[in-house]
């Protein structure tokens, strides 16, 4: 069990790397060997081509950027009006098989601390279901609840609850 | 160091602290019981600084408890002094406590001390305890024990501890103190949330849940060596621990077959039982304290309610029935009564309800109650509240008459677990 901890550790510490959009190797200074600047010339950083990074780009840009689907009071029915992004991420999924994602449901503050865990967790289910629906596979998507513990707004108003009835989609790297 | 309990101000000398408190909680007295006994608590003869700071966490605790009322002693009595019961009958006392610390070998000294009935006229026993200077609070709290045992029938809870969380500017702490409220110590900092502490029946271990890895897994930490090990991180999360009163086992939620629901599990995370099925929600589980049944929350019904199932697994039967919303349910040490949270008109509100009877009380006048705990003796209840947008922790007595509010100053205080007798 520790063992996998440490992965899944590691695993974030390297993917963390990963989003920051620097290179990929920045470790020690090295000295600059090669040839002096010349006015005129402009040097840029070669990378090879690599697929899951440029899927770890395409996800923070577009409609794929949109993470969040919002939930009624004591609900976790997904509103038509998410349906297009949910579509987008099933999509995006399906194209890129070696994906995967981490969906947070989320509740507002009110009520006990575990129910609202068991109800942030129906939330991330029922978007986890939709995203295998239309072509996500169940593998590549993992449910998880934070529950009322992770608000986005801390005032106690339904302006503020509206806004932690919440799913977040996490992509790798992302969690 | 100089702490005070603000209303009742009571000045404790702690003398000796083998360690800082990071978050201090105070516990302010906000109701009282009916009758309380009045009481004297002399200071002891011998050794002044000692003797003093002991006699204070006596006073102090009997006074918290909302069932005793202190009578100025205002003198020193050691425990074979012999006593003017007419002087101190009146002066309005129904009990006296009196004693003396001695320096003893190695720098330790020896404390003693005897509880009379002023109105019978006779001696109800006492103890001698050898003791470091450090452990002054300790000893204050085991008389104090003895007195509300001999005078209320049952075992006193001075000795006990309480675990909670604190938050503060985007750290968690799990935290241990004594039932003071003093001598805090931190098992757990993360800068995740940490909810649902559960003490083992020995109080040596704390079963908890963490979301140190951006998602909710079942820790179980050994207290005195703040080793600890993953009990619970399958697919989904993994949730609400209990412990089986035999210690070895636990009850926790687990998603990885579909929605929340109740399965048991070995201490060390092996054997891995189901122990219901419903299509809804299934949490916050509970053993009775006979160990036969599970109390758990479900919304199996349209609405969340407590219910129970054998221990082993079975068929649930539902225990609430009155309004929309009731959570948390958790037994009382002797099995006769449940605390729980039910919603009344959008309050969250601390409730009693007596199994035989059905009967229910509201015991608070809250709207945010949350979390409750029984303290092992079974006369107070530890909740989490909130009091102008801040999290405190709060007690009431299952009578609903004593009240007592427990508040940090630099934070938000949840997540209270009442931990079980010390075996001394």
């Amino acid at each position: 069990m520790r063992k996998e901890l440490m992965i899944i550790l590691g695993a974030a510490l390297i993917a963390g790397c990963g989003t920051t959009g620097e290179p990929e190797q920045s470790g020690a200074p090295v000295e600059d060997r090669g040839a002096k600047r010349i006015e005129g010339t402009e040097v840029k950083p070669v990378t090879a081509v690599d697929p899951m990074g440029a899927a770890l780009a395409a996800v923070k840009q577009g409609v794929l950027a949109k993470r969040s689907v919002f939930f009624d009071y004591d609900s976790y029915v997904i509103k038509d009006e998410f349906k297009a992004l949910v579509e987008a991420h099933a999509r995006f999924l399906r194209d890129n098989p070696k994906m995967k994602m981490l969906i947070q449901g989320n509740t507002d503050e009110r009520g006990s601390r575990e129910y609202n865990l068991a109800l942030g967790q129906k939330r991330a289910e029922a978007l986890k279901k939709m995203l295998t629906l239309l072509g996500a596979r169940e593998d590549q998507v993992e449910a998880v609840s934070l529950g009322e513990e992770k608000p986005r707004c801390s005032e106690a108003n339904e302006g503020c609850w509206s806004q932690n009835r919440r799913d977040d989609m996490l992509y790798t790297g992302e969690f | 160091m100089m702490t005070v309990f603000s209303r009742v101000l009571f000045a404790l000398v702690v003398f000796a602290l083998s360690f800082a408190a990071r978050a201090q909680l105070t516990i302010e007295i906000t109701g009282a019981g009916a009758n309380r006994i009045p009481i004297a608590i002399t200071d002891f003869v011998g050794e002044p600084g000692v003797s003093r700071a002991v006699a204070m966490v006596v006073r102090a605790d009997l006074e918290r408890s909302g069932l005793f009322k202190l009578v100025e002693a205002g003198t020193s009595l050691g425990e074979n002094a012999a006593v003017n019961f007419a002087d101190w009958k009146s002066r309005g006392a129904d009990a006296l406590v009196v004693g003396s610390v001695a320096p003893a070998s190695n720098g330790r000294f020896e404390v003693r001390f005897r509880l009379h009935d002023v109105q019978k006229q006779v001696s109800l026993g006492g103890l001698a305890y050898v003791m470091t200077a450090q452990q002054g609070r300790a000893t204050g709290h085991r008389i104090a024990d003895f007195v509300y045992e001999k005078l209320l029938g049952e075992p006193g809870i001075f000795s006990t501890r309480i675990a909670y969380v604190v938050k503060s500017a985007g750290r968690f702490e799990l935290q241990i103190a004594d039932a003071d409220g003093m001598n805090a110590q931190t098992a757990l900092a993360s800068r995740e949330p940490i909810i649902s502490p559960a003490w083992s029946p020995d109080g040596t271990r704390l079963a908890y849940v963490s979301f140190e890895s951006k998602k909710p897994v079942v820790y179980v930490h050994s207290l005195a060596t703040g080793r600890r090990h993953v009990a619970a991180n399958f697919k989904g999360s993994n949730s609400a621990p209990a412990w089986a009163p035999d210690g070895n086992k636990l009850a926790v939620v687990l998603t990885k077959d579909g929605a929340s629901q109740l399965y048991s599990l070995n201490a060390d995370g092996s054997g891995v039982v189901r122990l219901a099925s419903s299509a809804g929600i299934d949490t916050e589980p509970f053993f009775s304290p006979d160990g036969k049944f599970i109390y758990f929350t479900s919304d199996r019904g349209g609405s969340p309610q407590a219910y129970r199932i054998e221990a082993g697994g079975g068929t649930a039967q539902r225990i609430t029935f009155e309004g929309s919303y009731n959570v948390t349910p958790r037994l009382s040490p002797d099995g006769k009564s449940m605390a729980y949270v039910s919603r009344n008109g959008g309050r969250f509100q601390l409730t009693l309800m007596d199994l035989a009877t059905r009967q229910t009380q509201i015991l608070t006048d809250s709207d945010k109650d949350e979390s409750p705990s029984f303290a092992p003796n079974g006369r107070m209840i530890l909740y989490a509240s909130e009091i102008g947008g801040r999290g405190v922790l709060a007690a009431v007595s299952s009578d609903g008459r004593v009240k007592q509010k427990l508040s940090v100053q630099a934070g938000d205080v949840r997540e209270p677990a009442w931990g079980p007798f010390l075996k001394h």
